[in-house]
Formats: C-alpha cells, structure tokens, sequence
C-alpha cells in the first residue's frame, strides 16, 4: 500500500471508482471510496482524507450541496470530476468552495496534474514568495515581474491581477473572483476589465501573445495560471 | 353496367347517417290524429316498459292534463323538477334542459313535440330541446299530432278552419328512429269527450264544436296514417339502399323551387317539400330578386319563406335577375336539377310574356311543375304595385311639394315676361329633377301639385282652375301625362341603380373579404379580417372564437376581438360551437344572448364561432344577413384552410422527422458501432496471454484511446445537436476578446490539427464584444475540425477576423481540394456528408456551427476561395465595447 496523500473518491459508478483507485495508487496516492453522498459526507470527517474526488450526479443528493456540507465541517480542498459540462455548473461548483473541476471523460493525466495542484496549494499556505515558471519570475515579497531576467513593468492593476494568479496557480479562477479580489466586489460582473487587463498581462509576459502559455483561458469560466 | 346500383353518395350519406345514430339518442315519436287519442298514456306505458328491461328513464316533462288514468302511471318514474319561469309576472313551468342533461338518464320522456317555450329558455321550440337531448346521447320518448306537422299545417288549415302556430319541422319527424301510432276510431274518440275523460267539461265542448267534429277527426286520422305509411314507405326505401336491394327506386332526383316574396310561396314551399318527400328527392328553394328593390314588407315575407323552406329541409340559393324564367332555369342546370317548380302566378300581364310561358318555351330538357296558392293561405293578398317601393316618408313629400311650389314662386312674376308656357317647361324641369333624391310616391304628389299650380296661377284666366283655350286643356292634359310619367320612370331608373349599387356593394365586400382571407397566412390573420370585416361592412362589434387543436372551443374570444364577451355570452357562444348552430339574439335559441353568434362549420368538426353584436342592437336587413352568411360561410372555409395548413406542416414535419431519425439511426448506429468494435478489440487482445511487445500493447491503448475519443466528439455532436433542436440554447452574453477566443480554441484543437498548419492571423484590432465565449469556441472547433478531415495533411488553415463597425466577422479558409459550389448549402444540413468523405465524421459538426452561431443571431456561410480551397465566414452582430474608459 502506498503511503502517499489519501484521496476520497464519492461517484456512485463502481467503474469509475475502481478506475479511480487503480490510477491513483498507481501514482502513489492511498484511495477511500464512498459511493454515495451520506457515505462520502462520513468518510470526509471519520477518514480525513487529504482531497476528495466528488461526482456531482449522486443517486442520493445534489454534488453541490454534499460540497456545501463539506465545506461547513472540513477544509478538505475537493476536486469535482463530473459529466456535467455546462458553463454554470462548473462556475457553481468553484463558487461554492471546489478547488477544481475536471469534465468525464477525462484525461488521467490531466486529473493527476489538476489533484496535484489543488494538493500543493493546500500545503503551500501561505504561498511562498518568490514564483518561477519559465522565464517568468514573481517575487511577491518585493512586488517585482523579472521575465529573463528583467524587470517588467507592470501597472498597479496588472499586478495586483498577477499577484492573484500566482498565489492560485494551477487553479481556475472565475472571471467573478478575479473582478472581486481585484476590482472589488462592486465590479463583480463587469466581465471586459479581466479580458482587457488580462490581454495587456499577456502581451508583457508571453513570449507569443498569440499563443499563450502561462494564462490559459477556460472558456465560459475564467482564467488558469499554468503551475508547471 | 347495372342501373340500379345503389348510388354511391347516398349510401355513404346513409352510412354517415347510421354513424351519427350510433353517438346520438334515439327519437321515438307517439304520434296522433289530435289530442285525445291516448299518446301520454301510451308514451308512458312504454317508460314502464323500458323501466321493467333495467333502462334508466326519467320524466323531462309530461302533461297529463290531469286524466285520472294517465297520472297513475306516472307513480314509479323518476320526475326531473319543471324549472319555474317568471313571464310577464306569471309563474310558467318548464322543461329544465340543464337538469335533464346533467342527470344524463338512458331515456326521458319530453311530451308535446310542438309545444313553443316560456321566453327566457334556452329555445324557443321544445323540439329543439329534444334535438339537444339526442345530441347528448339520450334517448327520447315524446308526443305530436299531425296538425302540428310544418308541411301539413295548410292542409289542417283548411279542413279545420283553425290555423296552427305551433308547428314542428318534418324533418325531426323523418329523423325519428321510430314512430308509434295511436290511433282510434272518431266515434270512440267523441265518446272519451263527452265522458270529459279528455278535457274539462266546459272547454271540452268548446273544443268538440270548433275542431272536435267527427269530420275533422276523420280527415285528421287518414292524414295521420297516411303519413305513416309514408313513413314506412320512405324507410322501406332507405333500408333497400342500404342492403343493396334492387328495387324501384330512383335515386338523385333534385328539383328546385322558384320562391318570392309572396305568402303564397310559404304553400308551395309545403308542397315542394311532400313533393321531395314521396320522390325522394332533394330539392333547392331558388329566391330571384328583381333590380328594383324589394319594400320592408315583402323583403320580411321572403326571409320567412326562406327560413320556411330551410327548416323543411331545402338548400336555399339566392340569385339576382330580373328575368325570373332565364333565373331558374339556370339555377336548376346550375344545380342538376330535373323538375322546376313554381307557384301559379295570380295575374296574367297584360303584354309580354309571364314567367311561365318563357319557363316552358326555354326550359328544354327540364320539366316544370305549376302548383297553385291555396285559397286559405292568401288571406294577406299582397297587391304587386309594379312601382318600386322606396320608403317615403312625409318629409319627402313635403319636399316635393315645396320644392315645386319654390320654383313656381320664382316663375310668378317671370310669368308676364316669358309666358306660362315656357313655365310649363320650367315645372316640368323640376318635376325630372326630383327622383334625384325623392321616392315616386312623392315625385307623382309633385308632378300632380305642379299640374295644379301650373293651371291655377299661370294658365289664363289664372287664378281658377278653369282651362279657356283647348289647346290649353290639350297642353294641360299631356303636361301632367309627361310630368307624372318622366317622374316615375326616372324614380324607377334611380331605383334600379340603387339596387345595383347595393349588390355592387354586397360583391366588392365580399370579393375584399375573399382577397384578403386569401392572404391571410394564419388563423391569427383569419381572425382579425374577419373581425375588420365584419365590423367594417356592417358596422358592429364582433368576437371570434377558435376552436382548439384538441377539439375543445378556446376558453376566450381570440384577441384581435372587438367585442367584449362575460362568462354568460361565452356559454352561449360555447353552445353554439358544440351545435353548430347559430343561436343568439334575434334567433330561436338563447335569444337573451346580447349578440348573435354564427357557427363556423367543418365538414368533420366546428371551426369556431363568430359572435355579431350590431351598434345600437340594430336588426340586420334581408340583404344583409344574406351577405353576412355569406360572410360567415367564406371565413369558415378560411378557418378550415388555415387548420388543415397546420395539420399538413405538422404531418410534412412529422415526415422530416421520420426521415431524420433514420438517417440517424443509420449514421449513428455505424459511428457507434465502429469505436466501441475497436475498443472491444483491443482491449480484448491485449488482455489475451499471448505476450505482446511493449510496443504492441501501447499502440493497442492508443487505438482504444482513438476510439474512445471518436465516441466521446459523437456524443458530444448528439447532446450540441439535442440541446439546439430543443430550443435551449440562450447564448449567455458576456465582454469577450474574439483573438483570445480564435487562440484558445486553436490551443485546444492541436491535437486534432497537428497535421495541418494553422496560421492565425491577429493583426487587426478588435474591441471586445458580446457573446457566448464557449458556444462560439465549439462553432470554431467544428469548423477547424471539418477543415482538417476535408483537407489533405500539410494543408494551411488560415484564421482571420476582423471588425466593421457592427458586424464581427470569423474567416477560416484552407487550400484544400474546395467545395462543390452547389453543395455550399447542403452541408449544413444534419446529417449532409460529403461523397466520399473519409470514416469519423458524423455529418453534425457544420449543422451544430450553424446552430450556435445563428442562436448569436449571426450567419454563416461556405465558398469555393477564387485561390483555390474553401472559406468559411461567420458574422455575428456585435455590439464592440466602448474602450477602457471606467476602469480602473
């Protein structure tokens, strides 16, 4: 048995399931299953998992509301892999405390990158300061861009949108999040401040503006800062 | 061939007679000679009877007349209480039809057939309930005399001396599934009166001396049971029709019936309808109006006579034409007909030739039958004044005298210097000058007033009317022969242009109504013409009401309705609906209804109901009603029209449909089929113990990989394809940046376009505009992924968009083999593959495009490049953000 992070996964499909624990413990990982949303709710507090993997279609409850729940008694961070695709469920369910979301079918590979991600941002609060990828170089602390190792110079704004993905990187952030953490809560739905100021971001930190690399768009959801 | 094989029509007409039967109620008629013979009491021995084998009869309404033994058998059945109703301050007591219907009983028994209702029931006639009851289902017992038979009542007429007002069609008569006679000798008839067993002593010997006499009886009885016989006859005939029985009958024999205003009419029309009877015949009442226009009086003879003969089963045709022979001749070859029948005209013209000598010389072919009036019946003698009947009141007169007595005043002191002949010519003048607006009543008042002044004032000696010279008297004498005759030919002149105007009117109004119903695109459209129409033509306010694609009458007037309608006008209309007939105001149904409401009938089911309310409740004229059941008549068959379009665009929908769920079937069931056959495979082999290289067992999981990946963009083409055709896409519009949008969907297609080379070309600006981020990613993605299976690999695939002012345009070309230019429309299409399009591809990526960008109410199209290739070019309207200007 692997003694790695353990992963709750709560799916009613036995298939996905099995997959799930095959794939996982493969990769190192200690897998719970629960396979509906009473069961997962008990093993999220009686096992303390370190991530839970949950389905939203559940034969018992609603995905989004055993999320709520979870969210009330746990700080788990929860991935949702779920055949829902539509735009608003996706945004509901990141609203709603979910660090990630990943569409059936899906890439194993993909899951496993987006599982790491949620597990290391877990464990890397608070964010360290300095962040590289790539050329790019965000040292919080000192509030400096080096790209190449130059100086970039960013307006306030942009770098307070910077600032933001860095600290989530690897997680999709909603264009919602981004306009309230950055503009204020009152700026909420005005959507075209992120698409321009993350446009200009792109033009200064990309090497191909038109091929972006380090901020990906999730389309219909928001914004994605690549974490490796 | 066989001449006596049953004629196909009526056969089916018997059949449809006999299916109609089967939903409604039976009608058994008890019928006798008068009162007296013992029909209730026979009525209700049958109830008994009908009780005792388990049926469930209720009383609807009997009249004992307090007879001893008939009010014994009353004991033991159920009684529906009589519905009391206030008339005129007395209580009167009446069938409660509502009752009856909603105990819903097997049978009731209604009494006295031909009894008229208390004013404020639902019909005016207690047949007419009776019809109601049958047509809910019920089956019928009930009583009637022979005098009280339509066709018969001259007949009664006359023998008896008593005219009958309550009368009953014939035709309720021949519907009725079965007639039992009750019959006894006269003499024993006479004994029961003088026992008072039939009525109260005082009125029963009344009764006996006014119709009571054994005569009478004896004549009554004989009409009785020749009729039916008739009956039996007629039955006899109709059950050989339908088993196919030769026999001697004829079939399709039709004759029409020239009617007029005249009350002679009202008795040929009876005639004409025993006639039709004993022949078997149909037969068509022909009304031919003159030019000059018919007065008040006569206008209301002849709707009476046209109900008449509507009520004893005629078709009813009106034509215009002054030559009344040339009229019905033409009517009757116009509708088939082999026998003309007219009534004996009471005066022979002096000059000319009648009617019926042009009838006989034209009528080749035809033959015609001449009936004459009944002595009885012409008791209201209408004289035939030739001259045309224009309402004149005595202001017209009072004109016509003024207007000569003006015009003679300003002649006065001319006289000396122009001399009173010239005056003549001057009277004369004003005398032609009249008709222009006065009736030739009041034109012969002024030509004989200026007669009169001319000789009292002008000709010498003045001032008497006394004439000195003869050519004075000469001249007097043909002044007031030409004043009075220019008048009244000018009156008549005037007269007959009016008329033509008016059928002028009457066919322009219906040819615009016609041409526009003809237009009309939908039900929708139907209504509000007829609403215009109606309310224009004939000034009133009017409520249409539709029936529903389920049958039921819609719950409220359509909306383009002028007229406002409570909850209790709508019952009326609903009745209507339910009955096709009309009922109403100023009909015999419902008649409190504060308007009329006119059947909108199908041939299979009610269309709808037109409700008419007249400003001021004006009572239509003879010509107008004609034209509004001519109006009537013309939506309906509109209304039908547009019904039967839906039904069709429905069934052509349903066979698109059809044909697209097998074309689905097809294409899917082999996309389905082609993936999971290589998953199976695959997995299969690997899984077998033969020991694979590693190699080997890799490109297996990369051909399941392939194939799971195939099912998935199948699955996802259904589920874009379902949600668009369920009308649920609602593109949810936000601020998007469409280089972002072409970039991030180009990120996620490398895969699929890793053969191919995209050039995205960013270089113009655009601001950002409004749309739905991922429904125009998956549009992109379904363009890039046709363009790279209908291009060979290495070719170039070329992104550029750009901005005009409100327009956002997407082109993606590829230098490929390029498309058939014919087909740049097809490929839209579901389904649509190309021939000889390589495996993998549903044939739903470009219909999905389509879908999602017009749901941005945007256009998409294909084109052969002129270089060579094929463009794709989406526009989507936009409306661009304004800059940066807010932000912060």
């Amino acid at each position: 048995m692997a003694n790695g992070p353990s992963i709750l996964v709560i799916d009613d499909e036995p298939q996905i399931r099995r997959l799930l624990q095959l794939t996982f413990e493969a990769n190192g990982y200690k897998v719970v299953q629960a396979s509906s949303g009473e069961e997962g709710l008990l093993r999220a507090t009686m096992d303390r998992p370190e991530l839970v993997i949950l389905d939203l279609g559940l034969p018992d409850a609603d995905g989004i509301d055993i999320l709520q729940k979870l969210r009330k008694t746990v700080k788990t961070p929860v991935v949702i892999l779920s055949v829902r695709n539509a735009e608003q469920d996706i945004i509901q369910s990141l609203e709603n405390g979910a660090d990630d979301y990943v569409t059936k079918p899906f890439r194993t590979g993909e899951l496993i990158a987006r599982v790491r991600a949620a597990l290391r941002h877990r464990d890397a609060e608070p964010v360290e300061p300095v962040f590289s990828i790539g050329t790019l170089e965000v040292d919080l602390d000192a509030r400096t861009v080096k790209k190449k190792g130059d100086l970039l110079k960013l307006t306030a704004t942009e770098y307070s949108l910077l600032a933001l993905f860095v600290r989530n990187a690897g997680r999709v952030l909603t264009h919602r999040y981004i306009l309230e953490q950055v503009w204020g809560p009152v700026h909420a739905e005005e959507t075209h401040y992120s698409r321009v100021y993350v446009a200009q971001l792109r033009k200064k930190l990309e090497d191909d503006p038109s091929n972006p690399k380090l901020i990906l768009t999730e389309s219909g959801i928001g914004y994605r800062l690549v974490a490796e | 061939m066989n001449d006596n094989r049953p004629d196909p029509d009526a056969l089916l007409q018997s059949l449809r007679r006999e299916e109609e039967r089967v939903l409604k109620g039976k009608l058994k008629i008890f019928f006798g000679m008068c009162a007296g013979v013992g029909k209730t009491y026979d009525m209700l021995k049958a109830a008994h009877e009908a009780k005792g084998k388990g049926i469930d009869v209720v009383i609807g309404y009997v009249e004992t007349h307090k007879r001893m033994e008939t009010e014994e058998l009353l004991g033991g059945l159920e009684i529906i209480p009589r519905r009391q109703l206030e008339y005129r301050g007395t209580i009167l007591e009446e069938m409660d039809l509502d009752a009856v219907l909603a105990r819903k009983p097997q049978l009731a028994l209604v009494d006295e057939l031909a009894h008229t209702t208390v004013p404020g029931s639902r019909h005016t006639k207690r047949h007419m309930d009776v019809v109601e009851l049958l047509d809910n289902g019920i089956d019928v017992y009930t009583t009637l005399n022979v005098q009280h038979l339509e066709s018969r009542a001259d007949t009664v007429a006359q023998i008896t001396g008593s005219t009958m007002r309550e009368t009953v069609p014939d035709s309720i008569f021949e519907q009725a599934d079965s007639v039992e006679i009750i019959d006894i000798p006269p003499d024993e008839l006479l004994r029961r009166f003088a026992e008072g067993k039939v009525y109260t002593s005082e009125r029963s010997q009344q009764a006996i001396r006014n119709f009571f006499r054994k005569g009478n009886l004896t004549a009554l009885r004989e009409m009785a049971l020749r009729l039916t016989a008739e009956r039996v006859d007629h039955q006899l005939r109709s059950y050989m029709t339908t088993q196919r029985i030769t026999g001697p009958w004829k079939s399709g024999q039709r004759f029409v019936v020239g009617i007029s205003p005249s009350p002679y009419s009202a008795s040929l029309i009876r005639w004409a309808r025993r006639l039709a009877y004993t022949m078997d015949a149909t037969w068509v009442a022909v009304s031919v109006e003159p030019s000059t226009p018919l007065g008040e009086k006569a206008k209301d003879q002849l709707a009476k006579n046209i109900k008449l003969a509507r009520e004893l089963g005629a078709e009813i045709a009106t034509t215009a034409d002054d030559d009344v022979a040339h009229a019905l001749i033409h009517v009757a070859r116009q509708q088939n007909a082999s026998q003309i029948l007219v009534g004996k005209p009471d005066k022979i013209p002096w000059f000319g030739k009648d009617v019926l000598e042009k009838l006989i010389e034209e009528s080749a072919g035809l033959d015609v039958y001449v009936v004459s009036g009944d002595e009885d019946s012409s008791r209201e003698k209408t004289k035939w004044l030739r001259l045309p009947e224009i309402e004149s009141g005595w202001k017209q007169y009072a004109t016509a005298v003024g207007t000569v007595l003006a015009v003679a005043l300003l002649c006065y002191p001319l006289n000396p210097v122009i001399g009173y002949q010239t005056v003549s010519l001057i009277l004369l003048f004003a005398v032609t000058v009249l008709p222009l607006k006065l009736g030739a009543g009041p034109v012969l008042l002024g030509a004989a007033t200026s007669a009169l002044v001319w000789d009292y004032f002008f000709i010498p000696p003045r001032f008497t009317f006394a004439i000195n010279l003869a050519q004075d008297v000469l001249m007097f004498g043909s002044y007031f022969v030409i004043a009075a005759v220019g008048g009244i030919l000018s009156a008549r002149i005037r007269a007959r242009e009016r008329a033509v105007k008016t059928r002028e009117e009457r066919a322009s109004a219906l040819y615009s109504l016609t041409k526009d119903l003809a237009a009309a695109g939908s039900l929708d459209d139907v209504a509000g013409i007829a609403v215009e129409k109606i309310r224009k033509y004939f000034d009133a306010e009017v409520a249409v009401f539709l029936g529903q694609t389920d049958g039921d009458i819609f719950t409220s007037a359509h909306l383009s309705s002028s007229m406002k309608v409570d909850e209790k006008e709508f019952n009326v209309a609903a009745w209507v609906y339910w009955n096709e007939k009309r009922a109403g105001r100023l009909t015999d149904t419902l008649p409190s209804a504060t308007a009329t409401y006119y059947p909108l009938s199908g041939p299979r089911y009610p269309l709808g109901v037109i409700g008419v309310r007249t400003r001021g409740n004006r009572k239509l004229s003879f010509d107008q009603e004609i034209l509004l059941e001519n109006f009537v008549s013309q939506i309906a068959s509109t209304v039908e029209r547009e019904q039967l379009n839906e039904i069709s665009k429905r069934t052509v929908l349903l066979a698109e449909s059809e044909r697209l769920y097998k074309t689905l079937f097809d294409s899917i069931s082999h996309e389905l089929r082609t993936p999971i056959a290589a998953i199976m495979s695959a997995s299969e082999t690997i899984n077998n113990d033969a020991v694979f290289a590693a190699e080997t067992k890799k490109e297996l999981a990369g051909e399941i990989h392939v194939a799971a990946e195939r099912l998935n963009r199948l699955v996802e083409n259904l589920l874009d394809m379902t949600r668009l055709e369920s009308g649920l896409i609602q593109p949810k519009l936000d601020w998007c940046d469409i280089h972002d949008l072409i970039n991030t969907t180009v990120r996620k297609m490398k895969k699929e376009l890793s053969r191919h080379s995209v050039v995205v070309d960013s270089s113009s600006e655009i601001p950002l505009v409004k749309i739905d981020f991922a429904l125009m990613e998956q549009a992109l993605a379904n363009l890039f992924l046709n363009a790279s299976q209908y291009t060979p690999p290495g070719s170039e695939i070329l992104v550029k968009a750009h901005h005009d002012g409100n327009e956002c345009v997407i082109a993606i070309s590829d230098n490929g083999p390029g498309l058939p230019p014919e087909l740049k429309d097809k490929i839209f299409e579901k389904f649509y593959r190309l021939p000889g399009s390589m495996a993998g591809g549903t044939g739903l990526g470009l219909s999905i495009a389509r879908g999602f960008v017009e749901a941005h109410k945007g256009s998409i199209k294909a084109e052969r490049r002129v270089e060579g290739g094929t463009r794709f070019t989406i526009r989507l309207p936009v409306e661009p953000h304004a800059g940066k200007e807010g932000m912060v």
